[in-house]
């Protein structure tokens, strides 16, 4: 029967070309627009450290100071120097890294190739370990190299290929910012989309470049990028901090801090010692506003940062608004094609056709306009895809499909020729065969 | 035109007229409210900045290691630049609008404000920043030579005052409403010690968006002179590759060990900055156009259909005397009535998501005016698309009426 009524369903079509084909572009382009915004959207909005995102948490304070205090303010984006190097010492969490963004100048020692500058980022030992960062040679320095200020960094593989040729670049002298220091290690391919643990910045893309161990940094005066907020108070007398905004008593907050904490129970110690610490703080002083802090994963982090652009959502509900409407038009042109055919049913019907029959052949016949539609609508999305990939955004690189979002593709194709073709195939069926072969 | 008879068909055709309806409406409510985020778009895109952009190029660049007097360094490079033939002026400036780094201070107008009047984007730059970006000035005044501060005194000194801040028309309005801004004191700006506003000029954009596009123009000038690289030179558009060329080659010449990190004209960090906006409205539009496009072709294909389905009904019409061009305007008309429903619910509908929208994406109110034109524009695409199968349907033979099927 299914192939009888693949066959009838083809002669139909034929008998509207111009009309099926507007059917099935209608369709594929709904579906291909959708699937193209969904898999941005599912890349973007993704889980970038799925195994322990649950165990990644991103303390807040609020060291600010009273003026400009409004009650139900969020926390302090960053943590202060302050914050961030006694929290560290202090060690509550089972690992914990404080870091932050730079820019440094490198010379390199091969012939031919010109200074250039490259992105760094400054932090503690056990930012390695913490978010997996994949070595491809070599090592992450240690907690005693991070308290020796030791001479050393960390590279990604681009920048190890581009500076040493194929030879091995750990052991080599790379000179930044006029330093002299020791490549220990290379990183592997380590793509986050999104870089959740600095989202101050360009969230996607980019490598980190350079590693430097923290409190080296600081020594060489490596300069460090990204945001930072400061705020009055303090005493203005005595001399200046020589690293100014960036000294360890400097009332700004500039330092993204992550802690893995292994339970439920150690994240609300976690959050009691957190309360605590302010208490303290402004016990002493130093803190002038209600004790506000925060705790939150690396989802609800990102969550709470909108890291996926809006723009994005927005293409996502116009996408969605646009499927909607070419399925309607379907759905429209399908039943005013099928109710056209009224008087064959009524002739099918009054020899003996079931309903049954007459919904299965006519659903088989939507249904075949919605497949074609989705074969092509994956095409198209194919399609957009690459030209989301040729656009002048950061997450570019990270778009493409993967196997949850053919699934999906499936599903929503499935679900589409489905919606379209129900509603036309049940009105076909209920045709009353009586007025049919009377109005012959 | 009696439509009677029409609204009598088309209860007959209940489900397929509401799809159409719906279809429509659904079309009205997504073009109305995309034309309106392209329209937000291009007003973005095309603000003013404030400044006479046409000859300005900048260089941003990155010294190796530490310098030992970057003030210094940083004279004797805008000295360089000045002397290049066809530079029409040179400043060192912390920013340029627009591009990747912006320096901003929450201010108030008076000692200890429990909460700031406003956060203001914060350009320094010497001696001859208003004319290089070609700030104009409204009240007031420039700069004194004596009131300008090497970054590096400030940065090494304690309780040093700035003696003067130029600020925006529109900072001017939302600090000191009604009143006059000159010689009135800006507090919390850089320390503990008071600003005294010297000169207003004409809004001068804020060098990225922060606080949104209400607080879009709320900028402040200070006689700093800074030292990070970052230079503006104005230049006529025609000269333009020829001095940059020749600036760079000054600046490396100047001080060999740095990294040329940018270099260009201000119309390339301008179309850069506004790349993800122009990409957005394009995409909004091919939207637009591809919904239209499928509504109208949805439209000929019922009407077509319903053409071939009541063929004999129209033979029979024509028999009894109506004419082609009756025929034709009862098809018209039946689209007329049908596009109409449609835009009624799609008005409501454009309203309702466009107050989804303002709630979640911070835009603005849909504007009354879209209504009249959507309709018009709708009414307008209907009549289009149903052209054709109504003129098919007065071609009809009052002949048909005798044909059996």
């Amino acid at each position: 029967m299914f192939a009888y009524y693949s066959r009838l369903a083809l002669r139909s079509f034929s008998r509207n070309k111009a009309l099926t084909a507007l059917m099935v572009l209608a369709i594929g382009l709904g579906i291909g627009a959708t699937m193209t915004t969904l898999t941005v959207f599912h890349v973007l909005s993704g889980d970038p450290i799925p195994h322990k995102s649950d165990r990644l948490f991103y303390p807040q304070l609020d060291p600010r100071s009273k003026a400009g205090y409004t009650p139900g303010d969020e926390p302090e984006w960053q943590l202060t120097r302050f914050d961030a190097e006694t929290l560290l010492e202090q060690k509550r969490g089972d690992r914990q890294a404080l870091m932050t963004a730079g820019g440094v100048a490198i010379e390199p020692d091969k012939q031919g190739l010109a200074p250039f500058s490259a992105s760094a980022r400054f932090t503690t030992a056990d930012f390695f370990p913490m978010f997996d960062v994949p070595m491809r040679a070599g090592r992450a320095w240690t907690a005693e190299e991070d308290r020796a200020r030791a001479r050393v960094v960390v590279i990604s593989s681009s920048l190890a290929d581009r500076l040493f040729d194929r030879g091995e670049a750990v052991g080599r002298s790379l000179r930044i910012d006029q330093h002299e220091m020791q490549v220990i290690g290379v990183t592997g391919d380590w793509n986050l989309a999104p870089r959740f643990y600095d989202v101050t910045g360009n969230s996607y893309g980019g490598d980190e470049e350079v590693l430097v161990p923290f409190w080296t940094s600081r020594e060489l005066s490596l300069s460090p990028s990204g945001n930072m907020n400061c705020w009055g108070g303090g005493d203005d007398d005595g001399p200046p901090d020589p690293e100014g905004n960036h000294g360890r008593n400097a009332n700004c907050s500039w330092l993204q801090y992550w802690v893995e904490l292994d339970s439920q129970d150690k994240v609300e110690a976690y959050r009691k010692y957190l309360a605590d610490y302010s208490e303290q703080q402004r016990a002493a002083g130093r803190f002038e506003r209600p004790t506000n802090v925060r705790l939150f994963d690396v989802m609800g982090w990102l969550d709470t940062n909108g890291v996926v652009p809006d723009d994005v959502r927005l293409q996502n509900w116009l996408a969605l608004g646009f499927l909607l409407v070419c399925l309607i038009n379907t759905v429209g042109l399908l039943l005013a094609k099928f109710m056209r055919r009224a008087s064959e049913i009524g002739v099918r019907r009054a020899l003996g056709a079931t309903r049954r029959a007459i919904f299965a052949q006519y659903l088989i016949e939507a249904a075949a306009i919605g497949f074609a539609g989705g074969v092509l609508g994956l095409a198209l999305s194919q399609l957009g895809l690459w030209a989301v990939r040729q656009q002048p955004v950061n997450y570019a690189e990270f778009i493409a499909f993967d196997t949850t979002m053919l699934l999906s593709a499936l599903g929503i194709t499935t679900a589409a020729s489905l919606l379209a073709g129900v509603l036309p195939a049940w009105r076909a069926c209920t045709v009353p065969p009586a007025i049919q072969l009377k109005s012959q | 035109m009696d439509i009677r008879p029409i609204l009598s068909t088309l209860r007959r055709h209940k489900t397929a007229a509401a799809l159409i309806v719906l279809e429509i409406a659904l079309s009205c409510t997504i073009v109305c409210n995309a034309l309106f985020l392209i329209a937000t778009r291009m007003e973005r895109i095309e603000r003013p900045t404030g400044m006479d952009t046409a000859g300005l190029v900048r260089i941003n660049l990155s010294n190796i290691g530490k310098v030992e007097d970057g003030d210094a360094l940083t004279k004797r490079d805008v000295a360089a630049l000045r002397a290049i033939p066809g530079v029409e002026d040179a400043t060192a400036l912390n920013h340029l609008p627009f591009d990747g780094s912006s320096w901003n201070s929450s201010i108030g107008t008076k000692a200890n404000q429990a909460q700031p009047t406003l956060n203001t984007g914060t350009y320094f730059g010497d001696e001859r920043l208003v004319e290089t970006l070609g700030l104009r000035i409204l009240a007031g005044r420039d700069f004194l030579p004596e009131e300008y501060i090497d970054w590096g005194r400030l940065e090494s000194e304690n309780n040093i005052a700035i003696p003067a801040a130029i600020i925006t028309r529109s900072a001017a309005e939302r600090l000191f409403p009604g009143e006059d801004p000159l010689g009135r004191e800006l507090h919390d700006f850089w320390g503990a010690k008071p600003v005294r506003v010297v000169g207003v000029i004409e809004d001068f954009i804020r060098p990225n968006d922060n606080g949104g596009p209400t607080d879009a123009y709320f900028s402040t000038l200070l006689p700093v002179r800074p030292v990070f690289g970052r230079y503006a030179i104005r230049t006529t558009p025609e000269r333009r590759d020829e001095v940059l060329k020749a600036a760079v080659a000054a600046l490396t010449r100047n001080h060999p060990d740095r990294i040329i990190l940018d270099e260009g004209s201000f119309e390339e960090v301008e179309r850069d900055y506004y790349r993800q906006d122009t990409a957005m409205a394009w995409l909004l539009l091919t939207v637009c156009a591809v919904l239209l496009l499928i509504t109208a072709l949805g439209i000929v294909g019922l009407a077509s259909f319903w053409v071939q389905q009541r063929t004999k009904q129209i033979g029979v019409r024509r028999a009894l005397g109506a004419t082609r061009s009756q025929v034709l305007r009862y098809f018209q008309t039946e689209n007329f009535l049908l596009v109409t429903v449609g835009i009624v619910v799609g008005m409501l509908g454009a309203f309702g998501l466009n107050q989804l929208l303002m709630a979640h994406y911070a835009l603005p109110r849909l504007p009354l005016w879209y209504l009249p034109v959507g309709a018009l524009s709708l009414w307008l695409l209907g009549q289009i698309a149903v052209f054709g199968p109504a003129r098919r349907a007065a071609s009809v033979p009052p002949a048909v009426a005798t044909r059996s099927v």
